[in-house]
């Protein structure tokens, strides 16, 4: 009985959020970690960020991947079956309908203004979440994890390299700094 | 077969598409528009205005429109269990992966690198939303006409119901819709 439920939850939790993210993956993230995170606890915070690294380094959409990692955490193979339907149910029904649609739905003013004001809604919540994700890493005082944070702002932002590289390149600096700094330790 | 061919083009376009919606885009081209000649390049295009105003990934509503158009319903099924397939494979593995030597001193460097790494890249994303949406041209101008300030006020309002608040985040991003419709009808 608790684990249906928990099952129900994470399908209805899926469902939720897919079906309000507007403007991309990452909007379902900050999402998905205001949600297990912060509302129901059920996820640390950077339990959640590698979560979301997993997400990222996968094919595919990233609001799928998030959801399937999410859902595997929570409820494994069960879990991963809720979850992506709840992630693809929205998309699957709301495109069906606009694209019968179409030519009325574009050109609706209201709906461009709806549209309009939730771009700015959806940017607030990316923000604040990357606030908080940001505030915890900062707050360490940890200069190589601002550096980090820097360099991959810059690739990504400015360089428009592809997020795979980044990830790729960050872990092997990752995997070579550890090693270092254990054989240091050895020496000692 | 039909279904298995939507099926089929929509598996390479998921497991080929690093890097979120974007990166499917081209693919979901080549597959449909180039390949199979499912939809014109003016579908295409009508689909990726779609996917921009409607929820959901552009390859996930790019499997549902092309499968639609192509065979129906049961088409829309085979070309989206396609496209999400690869996903659940690549993820649950690294996530089993995660899970299994996430103790290790070697992947706890790893991932304490790729933390921030991850922050700075959901830091980019959203401002790729926001500096259109503040900015009509899509550059930081504050020229007259450029600089949406009923755009901006929206967003600093979001910001305080979010951080000071903390109001539910999907109640906020439909206020701030209802709030520009609202403007919409009275100005």
């Amino acid at each position: 009985m608790e684990a249906k439920r928990r099952y129900l939850k994470i399908f209805l939790s899926t469902l939720y959020l897919s079906a309000f993210t507007f403007g991309g993956g990452y909007v379902i993230v900050s999402l998905l970690r205001n949600k297990f995170v912060e509302e129901l606890h059920w996820i640390d915070q950077e339990e959640m960020l590698d979560l979301v690294a997993i997400a990222q380094s996968s094919p595919g959409a990233i609001a799928v991947n998030g959801a399937i990692v999410v859902g595997y955490r929570l409820g494994g193979f069960p879990g991963i079956l809720c979850a992506v339907l709840g992630a693809v149910i929205p998309p699957f029904v709301i495109l069906t309908l606009v694209s019968m649609f179409y030519g009325a739905f574009r050109d609706h003013p209201a709906v461009q203004a709806l549209l309009r004001g939730m771009k700015s809604g959806v940017a607030a919540v990316i923000m604040s979440v990357v606030w908080d994700m940001a505030a915890g890493l900062v707050g360490d005082r940890d200069r190589i994890s601002v550096f980090i944070m820097l360099a991959a702002f810059a690739a990504s932002y400015f360089l428009k390299i592809n997020v795979v590289w980044i990830i790729l390149v960050t872990a092997a600096f990752g995997a070579v700094h550890t090693l270092l700094r254990e054989r240091k330790g050895a020496k000692k | 077969m039909i279904y298995l061919q939507l099926f089929l083009a929509f598996l390479q376009i998921g497991a080929l598409s690093f890097g979120g919606g974007y990166a499917a885009m081209p693919l979901i081209q080549a597959q449909t528009v180039t390949e199979h000649a499912w939809i014109t390049f003016a579908d295409f295009a009508d689909l990726v205005t779609i996917a921009e105003m409607t929820p959901g990934p552009i390859a996930v509503n790019a499997a549902t429109f092309v499968g639609n158009r192509v065979a129906g319903i049961p088409g829309a099924l085979a070309a989206t269990a396609g496209v999400v397939l690869p996903s659940c494979l690549f993820v649950t593995g690294l996530a089993w992966l995660y899970q299994k030597y996430r103790s290790l001193t070697l992947m706890q460097g790893i991932l304490r690198s790729l933390r921030p790494a991850v922050v700075a890249m959901i830091f980019g994303a959203g401002l790729t939303i926001l500096i259109p949406t503040l900015f009509a041209d899509g550059t930081v101008r504050f020229l007259a006409g450029n600089f949406q300030v009923r755009a901006a006020l929206l967003f600093l309002a979001a910001l305080v119901c979010l951080r000071k608040w903390k109001l539910n985040p999907i109640l906020v991003m439909a206020g701030c819709g209802a709030a520009e419709l609202l403007c919409q009808l009275l100005l």
